[in-house]
């Protein structure tokens, strides 16, 4: 359906989009090219010239650095086992026949809409506080000593909090996958004698793959500059400090931009790796 | 007026060349039917018409002016398509006055257009429903409806009866031809069923990939195709063709014969075989012969109280003025 | 599903589904519970599920202290703002890769999803400076046009999904009937597609009202929303339960419901159509 005459028509009704989306990867991109080569400490004497690979290395052989890439490595793999299993349990529970399925659904997609800076502070306050938390609560009335969740298992908390958010979301693709699966598959599947654990192994995982692995790589991208539950319960303390948050403490805190910028581009790297994967699922899907 | 002249019109997508150079002229007022294949660039012949398909080179005029790179909406012709293509988030009214609507029409001018488009095709009742309320055969009625108000000089139909069922085909072929006899407007229709192509039109293009095979009138193209390809696609059922030593007494690499002009019999005949699949319309049978040298299976047509079954040794004899002769090419030899 | 399946069968599911079900959204439950209660109540021990003087005294309190109207308003304005925005530069972007398809289309898509996996942080002094420069620093317009760019490229992706079950001979047919290009993107594609741009404006809006990173950094005190709000209350000194309760209930109310009718666009928008 393509005459010359509409193909110009679309070019110009594309071009408003592309040229924003280009401006705002191009522009932002290169100026944290440029500063990552400088030595840049806007509060301390501003632009001092050039260092090279200085803050590259500098940021990588700093005592922070490895920590904070296994502390975004155990947030993101914890929050994504988690999710992942949970979540295919809850799909098959709520794909069963039962009353009430659509106010159940309601009920389990909820904590998605939580806006992450509220549920960081409801669970480190109301849950997790050792003296006033519904957990502390728990915990002695069960005669046992109360936990102090964020100082003493920091990691497993922000985990169980994040996990809480996005488990919703893993389950509600789960659920939809579930659903467009074939009904007539499980039926002949079970006329050939399949008892019910291996219809799950060798039908619907299977049938599942494709979803898990979108849910896994969204996750990815956003548990990867995962922020506002760390900035708001432990502010990077106990050894919760991300990636995102030591880069983002070297610029807005210690700012020293040029480090910073240095510890961008190792965040930018990091993300695209995982963002090829995606990529190439979504691209896929294009020409089905 | 509504006179389509087509002047060395190719098509290419990227470098596949779909429509070769091709010439073709649709005269004032004739009911004209692309007939092939799917995939032999029927569609794209009358999108490129109508204006929805740009052309690689060539030219197309319509009433004399060239109208090649003239937007569809200009072009003054009207198109029906094989979806409907009605908007749904209109009444059949708004539907109707859509066209009208764009032109800015007088609204007193477009109610009398639409009132009498309506009462035509029996839509009065139905002007205020959304055509998602309509039957395949009402929102048939409704995509017309739409077409003729505009009062065009041509009208396009993209296989337009493809989703109706088969009943409400052969009533909506008869009601668009009757339009045909009562507006007297040139239409250019796009099939593959060769049954809409010969009850339909005045004239009759086969193409096959992209090449006009033949032109002409139902009963030319019966009669006289000009090669192989068309007289196996004008015909149901199939013309059959006889190669090998029965073909050269004739005088030809190949012959046709219609099952409609064999004569069967239980007792003589030119050529024998056994009855494979006997099938009783009622009014005919149609049998499938095993066994006839150079052709196998052949398919006869004979009365529908013929009996015979699986197995029966038959006799047949070709109508020798009825007999089509084709050289190795497979073009006509006369 | 065909088959009968015993009673017992569904009241065992029915059982287990509701109890997670409650247990995943108790949380938020016991979040508006505590906004009703009074600051003792709130902190009582042993914990007051119900039994507890319902009150509305918080909500007053918080409203009157933190001017809480100012910052949902900024937040009705930035999310709207920037979804609405980036529906009108994406709507014309989305039928033309939708109806006029090219050898480039499909890269363009990608290439626009890929933005989205820029991560902030990598970019956030550029963004900072580029504001600080142009006077635009805790400003509404730089949440608005930062907000916008970021889920432009899933308001296109959603907006193409939608478009690309729109059949093109019905755009042709107004191409026929004499439509212009202006007239056939106004009278027929867009109602036509007004459930799917709706569903996409309703996922923009709940993403970019949740979004905290950018909200956070880029404002301090006049262009703050209730992201920034809310997290103003993590200071320890001064906080209390029932009040940061009701400042969550308020903060979450509005989107929780619209959440609650987009949840199905949820997945074709956030997955850009990969599960289905």
């Amino acid at each position: 359906m393509a005459t010359q005459h509409s193909r110009s028509a679309a070019r110009i009704m594309l071009a408003p989009a592309v040229i924003l989306l280009l401006g705002w990867m191009l522009v932002p991109l290169i100026m944290t090219l440029f500063f990552s080569f400088k030595k840049y400490l806007p509060l301390r004497g501003g632009d001092l010239g050039w260092v090279g690979f200085e803050n590259y290395v500098r940021f990588v052989t700093s005592s922070s650095f490895w920590p904070s890439v296994l502390t975004t490595l155990v947030i993101v793999g914890g929050v994504l086992v988690i999710t992942v299993v949970l979540g295919v349990l809850l799909a098959i529970l709520l794909n069963q026949p039962m009353w009430g399925q659509g106010v159940v659904r309601i009920l389990v997609i909820a904590p998605f809409f939580v806006m992450p800076t509220v549920s960081a502070l409801v669970w480190k306050n109301m849950f997790m506080d050792p003296v006033n938390g519904l957990f502390a609560h728990l915990w002695k009335f069960f005669g046992a000593t109360p936990v102090e969740w964020l100082t003493q298992v920091p990691m497993s908390s922000i985990i169980v909090i994040v996990s809480w958010q996005w488990l919703p979301f893993a389950t509600l693709i789960l659920l939809t996958a579930i659903q467009s699966l074939d009904g007539e598959q499980l039926e002949a599947s079970e006329m050939d004698g399949a008892p019910p654990l291996a219809r799950f192994a060798f039908i619907v995982l299977p049938h599942l793959g494709r979803a898990i692995t979108v849910v896994v790589l969204i996750q990815t991208i956003f548990l990867l500059s995962i922020f506002a539950e760390i900035f708001v319960t432990t502010q990077g303390a106990f050894g919760t400090k991300t990636l995102t948050y030591l880069i983002y403490q070297r610029v807005l805190e210690s700012q020293n931009v040029g480090l910073g910028s240095a510890g961008g581009v190792y965040a930018i790297i990091l993300a695209n790796i995982v963002a090829i994967f995606l990529m190439r699922m979504v691209g896929k899907n294009l020409d089905a | 007026m509504g006179q389509i002249q087509l002047n060395q019109v190719t098509k290419s997508f990227g470098n596949v060349q779909v429509i070769p150079p091709l010439d073709l002229t649709i005269e004032d007022g004739e009911f004209t039917v692309f007939v092939g294949p799917s995939g032999c660039g029927k569609s794209t012949l009358l999108r490129m018409i109508a204006g929805l398909e740009d052309l690689t080179s060539g030219q197309i005029s319509i009433d004399g002016e060239d109208a090649t790179d003239t937007p569809p909406a200009k072009r003054g012709l009207a198109m029906v398509f094989q979806s409907y293509a009605l908007y749904p988030h209109m009444s059949v009214r708004k539907n109707i006055a859509f066209p009208m609507r764009m032109a800015k029409m007088d609204k007193a001018e477009q109610d009398r257009r639409i009132e009498a488009a309506a009462s035509a095709l029996n839509l009065t009742d139905y002007l205020d429903r959304r055509p998602g309320q309509l039957s395949g055969g009402q929102r048939q009625r409704v995509a017309i409806g739409r077409a003729i108000v505009r009062e065009p000089s041509a009208f396009l139909f993209d296989e337009p009866l493809s989703n109706l069922d088969a009943a409400l085909r052969v009533g909506m072929r008869l009601e668009i031809s009757e339009m045909h006899e009562r507006l007297k407007t040139t239409m250019i229709y796009v099939t593959h069923d060769q049954v809409e192509a010969m009850t339909m039109a005045d004239k009759i293009v086969v193409l096959q990939a992209g090449v006009i095979e033949q032109v002409g009138s139902p009963l030319d193209l019966y009669n006289a195709p000009c090669n192989k390809f068309v007289a196996g696609f004008i015909g149901s059922p199939k013309m059959n063709f006889i190669e090998g030593a029965e073909a050269a007494a004739h005088g030809a690499h190949c012959i046709g014969c219609r099952p409609e002009h064999i004569t069967v019999s239980t007792t003589e005949g030119l050529w024998q075989g056994t009855v494979g699949v006997a099938e009783h319309l009622g009014s005919d049978t149609y049998i499938h012969i095993h066994g006839v040298p150079g052709c196998d299976p052949m398919t006869v047509r004979a009365s529908g109280e013929f009996t015979v079954k699986h197995g029966d040794r038959v006799y047949l004899t070709p109508d020798m003025n009825h007999l089509h002769k084709f050289d190795e090419a497979g073009l006509r030899v006369a | 599903m065909a088959r009968s399946v015993t009673q017992r069968r569904k009241i065992i599911n029915t059982a287990a589904a509701w109890a997670i079900g409650l247990l995943i959204f108790f949380p938020i439950l016991w979040t508006i519970l505590t906004s009703f209660k009074t600051e003792a109540q709130a902190i009582a021990d042993p914990p007051i599920f119900l039994g507890f003087d319902w009150t509305l005294e918080n909500y007053g309190v918080v409203m009157e202290r933190s001017n809480y109207m100012r910052f949902l308003w900024n937040s009705v304005i930035i999310a709207g703002g920037s979804t609405l925005l980036g529906t009108i530069i994406a709507v014309p972007a989305a039928w033309s890769m939708a109806f006029v398809p090219s050898k480039r289309t499909k890269d363009i898509l990608l290439w626009m999803l890929s933005t989205k996996m820029l991560p902030a942080v990598g970019v956030l002094y550029p963004i900072y400076l580029i504001f600080i420069k142009m006077g635009l620093l805790d400003t509404k317009i730089a949440l608005v046009v930062v907000l916008m760019l970021i889920n432009l490229p899933i308001i296109v992706w959603m907006l193409y999904t939608y478009f690309k079950e729109i059949p093109g001979e019905i755009l042709e047919a107004a191409r026929m009937d004499g439509a212009s290009l202006r007239e056939e993107v106004l009278y027929v594609l867009t109602p036509m597609a007004i459930p799917g741009i709706a569903s996409t404006i309703l996922l923009n809006v709940i993403l970019a009202w949740n979004e905290a990173f950018w909200t956070l950094n880029l404002t301090a005190a006049k262009a703050a929303r209730l992201t920034a709000f809310i997290a103003s209350y993590s200071s320890p000194e001064g906080l209390f339960y029932a009040k940061l309760s009701a400042a969550s209930t308020m903060a979450i109310a509005p989107i929780l419901i619209l959440g609650w009718f987009s949840q199905k666009q949820l997945v074709s928008g956030l997955t850009f159509g990969a599960v289905k």
